[in-house]
Order: C-alpha cells, then structure tokens, then sequence
C-alpha cells in the first residue's frame, strides 16, 4: 500500500513536472534578455552523420564527424560569425541551432532552456524565436508560392502572431521593411533578382519577431555590388529589431565587416573564438593564419608587403578526421604532441594572464601570435 | 590595350611586341540571345587583346556578359538560341569566326584552352581521369593509348597531383575539389595552348585552395609564355594575378587598366563603386558603400550609358549618350598608359 | 523588441535606408488580384489554345459518354446484313450510315457513340485510381524515408515486376460480368508503380530543398509542409505520366477487349477496333472510325496534362 502510494506520488510528480515543461519554456521564452547577456548558449555540440551500408537492413560502418565537440556562447545583440572552408561543419552547426537536425550529443540553451531535448509545442514556441536565412535565395523560397503567401507563411503557421484580417498588411510591411515594393504581394519568386530574393528571406524570417537569426552563407550567392545592399539591411535590421545574429560564412572580410565575435571552425571543431580585432589582428592558430593570409586582398599594393601562408594539400575527410589535433597534417608547425592531445580550446598558457588581444580562447599546442592581414 | 584609335597608341610595349598582331583580339563583338522575350543582347561591342604571357582579367558580375565574350572566342556558344551579329575574333591576326569549323576546331584544344568554373560537371564522371588527359593526345595527336597514357601522367605531374602514377585511373569524384581544378588545368594544358581562358577557376574553391590553384596557375603561364584571360567577379583574384584589367558591365567594357592604377584610381564610377562596396579584412569599416539598384535586364539596357539608373554622378547626358570609352589622361593632359574609362565624367572621377 | 506593425517607423527607415532599391526592377506590376496557386493556373490555363482545343474535345467526349442518346438516334447493338461492310456515307452527318457499317451490319457511328462511355470511364477511372495510389504510397515513401521508404519500395518493385497486361488478364479471368468499373479496378491495382517512383523521386527532390527547411525552421508540421511545399512541386512530373498513361489504359482496355477479355456485353472502341481489324483489307474504315476516336481521345488528354503542368508552373506563365 505505502509503496503504490510512493509510486503514485513519484508518477504525479513526473506528469507534474511535464505539464508544466511547455508551459514553463513558454514563460521562459518570453523573458527578455538583457544586452550583453548570452542568449544562446552552446556546450560540446555533436554531429555524427551515420555511414550505413545495406538498403532494407542498414549497418553503420562509420561516421562523419560533421560537428564534434563545439562550444560557445552568443550575446544579445550581437554578431557572431563563423567562419570555415566547405566541409568544415558550420553549416551543420547552422542546423543544429535551428533543430533542423538533431545533435548526436551536446546542448543549446537558449534562455537556460536546452533546445536539443525539446519537442512538439515547445520546440514550435522556440522557433518563432530562432530563425534562419538561406544562401540561396533561388532555392530557398518556394517557387509556386506568391511573395505575399512566403511571407505570410509564418503567421499560418503562428496565428496568434498576428489575426488573418491583419496579415496581409504586415506582409506589405514587411516587405516595405526590407526595401521593396508592398505592390509585389503577388508576385513570384522568379520575378525577383537574387539580391531582392535574399530580401524576400530575410522578410520572411523577420515576420515572427525573433531574438535570433541564424544566417547561412546569406550572400555569398549574390552580385559583390548587391551584397554589400544586403550586409546593410541586415545590419539596420539588427538595429531596429535588437537582433543577435549566427553569421555563418566562408568570406573573411565580410565576416570581419558584420561579426563582434568570430570563431574558426576546421573539421568540425572551433579552432579559434574571440573578437574580431583579437582574431584578424592578433591570431595565434596556425590555421587561422593560413586562412587570413591565403584570402585575396582587392590591393594589389597590401599583397606585396604581406606574408602569405600556402598550405598544402586538402582538408581531410570527416569520416576519418586526423588524431591529435585536426589541423596537424597541414601543420607547418605540427610535432609529435599534436598527433597525441587534442588541444583544448582555451587561452593559451603562454598568454594567459597577460593584457594582450592574442590572449583569446585558441586551441593549439604551439599557439603564438602573428599579424599576417597588415602589410609588414 | 583595346583597339579602338586613341587607345592603340597608348599601348603598352609587351614582350611580344616584335609581332605586328596581339595573340588575341577582339573587336567591337557583339553577341544577342533570341529569347521568347526578346533580344536579350548580352556583349554590345567589346574590344580587347592580350599578348603571349600577359594575363587579362575580366570582371564583372552575373550578366555582365564576361563568360560570353570568352564562349564566343571559344566557339562554344549555342548558336541559336545566340548570335554574332557583328564583331571580329582575331587570333595571331586571323579572324575565327570567317573559319570553317574544321579550322576553328583545330585552334580550339590545341592553340586556346579552356577552364571552367565547375571542375566536377566538366569532367566525364564514368571515364577515369587519366583517360581523360590522354585523350586530347590521341585526339589531337594520333598517339598510341600507352603513351598517352605516360602523358597524362606526366601532365598530372606537372599540375602537382600526388602519386600521379597511382592515381591516373582513379574517376572523377575520387579527387577533391582543388585535385579535380588542377586535372582540369592539366588538361587545358596538354597541348600547350597558347591563350587560356579561365572562367571564374577558383570561385568554387576554399580560401586555401584558391591560393594554390592561383599559384600554379601563374607558374605554369610563366613557363610557357602563354596569354591568360581571367574571367572572375572576384576583385581580390584580379589584384592578385593580373596585369591589366578590363572591367564589364551590360556588355561593354567600362574601364580598362593596368592592375595596381584600378585599384589606386578607378576612373569609371561602376569600378569605384565596387571596390567601396567590399569590406576589408585588415580593419573594420563603418557601413558599406552600396551600388544602388540592380545589374541591368539585357532584353531592356538603359539607353546612353547603362549604368545611369544606379550612378551617383548621372547627369542628363547619361541618359541620352552612350559614352565611348575615353582615352584616361593625367590632370595635365598626358596619356595613362592603357587606361580607358567609359564615363563622360571620368575627369572628375578620377581627379576628384 | 519593437513591434513591426509600426507602419510609420517601418516607412521611414525604409525610406531612409539605401536598401529601398528593390523597386527598380523595370517591370511594371501586373494587375493583381486572388493569389492562389490554383486560381492563377485557371487564369493561365484560359488564354492556351492548346488548352481550350483540348478542353472541348475533352467535354464532348464527357457529354458523349453520359448521354449518347443526344448525338445519335441510330442502335448500335443489333446487327442488319444488308449493310455488310457499307462504306460511309459523308454527306448524311449524324446518320445511322454516316460512318459506314461494320461486318454484322451495325452503324458504326452509332457504336463509336456507344463505345466512347466505355473507354472514357476505363481512362479516366484508371488514370484516377492509378495517381492516388501512386502518389499517396509515393509521397510517403519518399518524405517518411528509412524503413518506411524500403518496405513501401520493395512492395513497388513486386508490383512493377508483374506485366500489367498479363496480370490484369489473370485477374480478370475470375470475374464474369466484366464492366468498364471491373478492367479500371484490375488495371488500375497492377499500374499504380509507375506514378509511385515518379513520385518518390519527386518528393526526396524537393524535400531536401531549402524552403522546406525553412518551412521547418518556421515550425511548420508535415501536413502542411506535404501539402503547401512537397505536393506542388512534385506534381508536374505526376502530371505528365498520369495523361500519358490515361491514353495507355484506354488502349490497355482495347487489347483486353481484342483478346475477348475485357468489357462483357458492351460496347467499347477496342472491342471494335478488334473486330475492325479483321477487315483491314477491304473495308479499312470499320477500324478507322473507332481508331480514330481513341487518337484523338488520347491525344486531347495528353495536350490537356502539357498545358496544366505549364500552368502550374508559375516560371513558365
């Protein structure tokens, strides 16, 4: 009898706890944040993309290790961009913030609230918070839909966001928010050019009125002269709207132009997190350095004086990433110990206490500063 | 530099110069695309040459009709839906588009080559790659399969493929996108061409790649003395590889110069537009200068000069008079030295 | 976080910003009303040509087959020698002779009439049947995936493997009292596979496409992404196949019935076809009339497929 009663309590005790879960991230989701403060919290975020073999019975014979162990925090309000080569796991991580994919291990708190585990009415409320854009704009907007029912499609999906009778107003809103004509409502997505597309996305994850805005590669597709219209609009967007951006992009100049904070990211790893003067102007990972160094700079004048670092051969295969640490095959400075630990990435001991902008988190054994962005 | 009159005294000596003609020439070509919505007329009469070792950048954006002025020297445009209304292509002073094609397909291969932006869809995915290399000399040359081959081989040496000899059966999509660019270098390369036309070769690549590929590049154009047309959106390439630069817009070059004076003083507002429009790496920037407006639909260019609707500097005179493209002098009237500038104010734009 | 419904601010810094540019484009905005992606097409679809032929050919097919009695006064059924093989007669439009008589000395224009309801139903119950199985199985054997997707493909495979001629002709053999219902139902159980793999095909397309992901990100469910997303732009391949395969079942039932086992006691253009091609030699025209009423019936539904596919295409309006 005493123990169906504890069972009993136990089991109200866990419903209780479950009811309250949505009604609670609700509440939760709605506190504001302050300035400064992380809004976004990621701890050792894991992507394992199964590599199977067989078609009715499937054997996993591997893994690529897309994401593997990635950590930061993101601030209201601000810019952080990641920036990496193809195949270097930021578009996953891209992913993996938007519960587009499910991480194989790891959290995200947003609000203090971990993202990964949620599902059904609370995973719906986070995303009205959390949106993304796209790099394509010539994929990512639905090609039999009208600009007003890609817009409008947020507020289907929400309608307490805004009443039906009110929506096509906040369309044109939108619209007229982001720089084009409210008059193109019905138009469709192949009348636009691709910089007026990207606009056409970015609207649309403007509609909810989200904190956060994950964006992937959003110009990398468009003309040099339009994308410097779309870096604009973001950036008067974040403004008016106190957005924190996730700039995801393999650009280093623009990346350096919009982000507060930028993280490197090589074979799914963060290889170096700071600010953006402590990354560009003071470097302390190797790869960061061949990268900044290898990026071709519009001043035939600036490339004379500067050193360049040509790394040699290609970035390994993800699903069978280097021991140790993963840049060490292209490592000019790579020893026995990098194939043994795997660096943690913090500030380096040689740094460590002292008033410097090399003192930033990087995660190299040998990690030593080197301006390789201003001409000598 | 270009042809026409007033440039072809400013031209400079190159070392090629004991030759009357340039390698490559091209002279007031136009080339239109008959759609269901009209003429769309994609290059309106571009002039430019470029001799034995010297490189060419052409940039310009989507549409500008930089990759169709090369397909039509090429001589891979689909013909219809495109057409050469007028224009010659004047290669070591003979114009190719008054050969028959059996003589066009002799030039194309062997004397001009071609590397594309997208090495993956340009390769035979069911042929392995060392197939692929050795048939140009089996084509071209008549070689036995053995020793084209050791050619290939050879070539995959040269464009620094590891273990070319294990990997010369190896298909297409077993390399990396930077192994895949470099076979597609050694292919244009078999014959020893002349003129190499690269179409955007390095936009599909990372950063770190980019720069090997460039490298190699630039090496093995020395090596052979070649001429290289380098058609990239990219303004960071260009600075890095070219020696002149002839920039596009709507079809028509706009400003032409040698690499370091574009960079230091655009004469043409469409150049200087874009090159306060790119953020920079070595500090952070305030806003970014934006180009108003869109690139131009080609079935309906602006009349007089096409880039009128989006500049900061159009008068009345923009919009009724296509401007021509002006020999660029100093303040005190001397000749720069292969500049051209298609601005009727390219004196204040470049002076101030 | 500022509300955007704030008409006035949202102008304005629109109009401060160097962004409102987008309204260059040269294209002045079409007159625009209802908005659907349906109601569009209908609009589209009203000003082709190739639409409007093959929509009247398509509703006087319809109106033949329900009420034959309109166009013809002459019986198809009982058969009078004297007219053995009679050529047709031009001149006397809409008569009993119009067409000629066939070997039992029946109006073959009578029985082109009759025999439209026949075939029309076999079609277009067939063709019905076929495209919702089809796509029902391969909508959610694409979007589902995983073990969903092998069970559901290797059941397409099994069905795939059997000859829809020879299978449909099993089947039917176990039924007397053969109607046009019974060969659309044994047709239509056998030939669902091809509009499946279209369909499968179709959907891990689009379904990988980046707007689906951003409906996702949006919260959207999968119904709603199924049917505002997925659907639309998987359907014009399904489209294509249905109409083409629309004039296959109404020649698939012409076989069934030349090989005396498809419609019983009825009227049909294939059994007619069949019984005509005995006369091939000298009296072509007992085959050519039911022939050619089948061409064109194939052929009008298949312009009919082209011109809805184009339509629902918005890039190609």
């Amino acid at each position: 009898m005493a123990e169906t009663g504890m069972k009993d309590e136990a089991l109200s005790d866990v419903v209780a706890s479950d009811a309250s879960t949505t009604a609670e991230v609700e509440a939760v989701l709605d506190a504001p944040v302050e300035r400064g403060e992380p809004i976004l919290q990621v701890r050792n975020l894991v992507k394992h993309f199964p590599l199977t073999q067989g078609v009715l019975f499937k054997k996993q014979v591997g893994a690529v290790k897309a994401v593997d162990g990635v950590s930061f925090d993101l601030y209201q309000g601000e810019t952080l961009g990641i920036v990496g080569e193809s195949g270097c796991g930021k578009s996953t991580v891209a992913k993996l913030l938007m519960t587009l994919e499910t991480a194989t291990s790891g959290e995200v708190f947003y609000k203090g609230q971990d993202i990964t585990k949620l599902s059904g009415r609370a995973l719906k409320a986070v995303r009205r918070n959390i949106q993304m854009v796209f790099q394509d704009p010539y994929t990512s907007l639905n090609p039999r839909m009208t600009v007003g029912d890609i817009i409008g499609e947020p507020f289907d999906i929400h309608p307490e966001v805004a009443p039906k009778g009110d929506r096509r107003r906040r369309v044109q809103e939108l619209l007229d928010v982001v720089g084009l004509n409210p008059e193109y409502i019905n138009r469709y997505p192949h009348q636009f050019s691709g910089g007026q597309r990207q606009r056409i996305g970015i609207a649309r994850g403007l509609a909810l009125n989200p904190e956060i805005i994950i964006c992937d590669e959003p110009v990398s597709a468009l003309d040099v002269s339009v994308q410097a219209q779309v870096i604009n609009l973001m950036e008067k967007l974040q403004d008016e709207f106190n957005l924190s951006y996730v700039f995801i992009a393999h650009d280093l100049s623009i990346v350096r132009h919009i982000s507060d904070r930028v993280g490197v990211m090589y074979l799914g790893k963060l290889a170096e997190i700071g600010t953006d003067a402590e990354i560009y102007d003071h470097p302390t990972h190797p790869y960061t350095q061949a990268l900044l160094s290898a990026v071709p700079v519009p001043d035939p004048e600036a490339r004379e004086g500067r050193e360049r670092i040509i790394l040699t051969g290609d970035v390994p295969s993800p699903a069978n990433p280097p021991s140790g640490c993963r840049f060490r095959t292209r490592c000019w400075k790579a020893q026995d110990k990098c194939a043994e630990e795997v660096p943690v990435l913090a500030v380096p001991e040689v740094f460590a206490g002292r008033s410097t902008l090399a003192a930033h988190e990087s995660a190299c054994h040998f990690a030593e500063e080197k301006d390789v962005v201003h001409a000598a | 530099m270009t042809t026409t009159p007033t440039e072809k005294t400013a031209n400079t000596p190159e070392q090629s110069g004991k030759k009357d003609a340039p390698l490559l020439e091209v002279r007031d070509l136009h080339v239109e695309f008959h759609t269901r919505d009209g003429i769309a007329k994609a290059v309106n009469g571009v002039n430019y040459s470029v001799n034995a070792g010297e490189t060419l950048a052409v940039l310009g954006e989507s549409g500008s009709g930089k990759s169709v002025t090369a397909q039509a020297v090429m001589g891979i445009l689909d013909m219809p839906p495109g057409a050469i209304p007028k224009g010659e292509i004047l290669f070591r002073g003979q114009d190719m588009l008054k050969m028959s094609p059996e003589e066009r397909r002799k030039i194309r291969g062997a004397k001009i080559a071609m590397i594309f932006q997208d090495a993956l869809s340009a390769l035979n995915p069911v042929l392995s790659v060392g197939y692929q290399l050795g048939e140009m000399f089996r084509v071209h040359q008549g070689m036995s399969k053995k020793d084209a081959k050791a050619k290939a081989i050879e070539l995959m040496d040269r464009v620094r493929i590891p273990a070319a000899k294990e990997r010369v059966d190896d298909y297409p999509h077993q390399f990396s996108g930077g192994m895949r660019q470099r076979i597609m270098i050694a292919m244009a390369l078999a014959l020893e061409p002349d003129l190499i036309i690269a179409d955007e070769p390095t936009t599909a690549l990372d950063v770190t790649v980019q720069a090997q590929v460039m490298d190699l590049l630039a090496e093995l154009q020395r090596e052979f003395n070649m001429g290289l047309i380098l058609i990239t959106h990219d303004l960071g390439v260009v600075a890095d590889v070219a020696d002149k630069i002839a920039v596009m817009y709507a079809g028509r070059i706009v400003e032409t110069a040698p690499v370091h004076e574009l960079y230091k003083r655009p004469a043409h507002p469409y150049t200087r537009g874009l090159l306060d429009s790119i953020p920079r790496l070595d500090q952070k920037g305030q806003e970014l200068y934006a180009i108003k407006g869109l690139p131009p639909n080609l079935l309906r260019i602006p009349t007089g000069c096409a880039f009128n609707p989006r500049c900061p500097k159009a008068q009345d005179i923009c919009r009724s008079e296509t401007p021509a493209l002006h020999q660029v002098t100093e303040q005190d009237g001397a000749a720069m030295a292969g500049r051209g500038s298609a601005c009727h104010f390219w004196k204040e734009t470049i002076h101030g | 976080m500022p509300e955007l419904n704030d008409t006035a601010t949202a102008r304005a810094t629109a109009t401060v910003s160097p962004a409102g540019t987008g309204d260059v484009t040269p294209e002045k905005p079409k007159k625009e009303t209802s908005n659907s992606l349906w109601s569009n097409a209908w609009r589209d679809l009203r000003r082709r040509p190739v639409f409007i032929v093959s929509a009247v050919i398509i509703l006087l097919l319809l109106a033949i087959s329900a009420f034959p009695g309109w166009f013809t006064d002459a019986d198809p059924k009982p058969g009078d020698l004297t007219h053995f093989l009679q050529k047709p007669n031009f001149s006397h439009i809409g008569d009993a002779d119009w067409f000629g008589y066939d070997a039992q000395g029946r109006s073959i224009y009578a029985r082109v009439i009759y025999g439209a309801r026949a075939s029309i139903i076999v079609g277009v119950v067939t063709t019905a049947i076929v495209t919702v199985l089809g796509m029902l199985i391969g909508m959610i054997a694409g979007y589902f995936g995983g073990w969903v997707d092998a069970v559901l493909s290797r059941l397409t495979d099994i069905f795939s493997g059997v000859p829809i001629l020879l299978g449909s002709l099993v089947i039917l053999q176990a039924f007397t009292g053969r109607t046009a219902w019974t060969v659309s139902a044994a047709i239509g159980v056998l030939g669902w596979t091809q509009i499946t793999r279209v369909m499968r095909g179709a959907v891990i397309t689009v379904k990988q496409a980046d707007y689906v992901q951003a409906a996702r990100a949006l919260g959207a469910g999968s119904g709603r992404i199924l049917m505002k997303h997925v659907l639309p732009n998987s359907l014009a391949p399904v489209i294509v196949v249905a109409t083409i395969s629309l004039g296959m079942y109404i020649s698939l039932e012409a076989t069934l019935s030349y090989l005396g086992i498809g419609i019983q006691n009825g009227i049909s253009w294939g059994g007619d076809i069949s019984d005509g091609s005995e006369q091939i030699r000298n009296a072509l025209h007992v085959l050519l009339f039911p022939a050619g009423f089948l061409s064109v019936t194939v052929l009008a539904f298949i312009m009919l497929g082209d011109a809805v596919r184009d339509a629902l295409d918005p890039k190609l309006r």
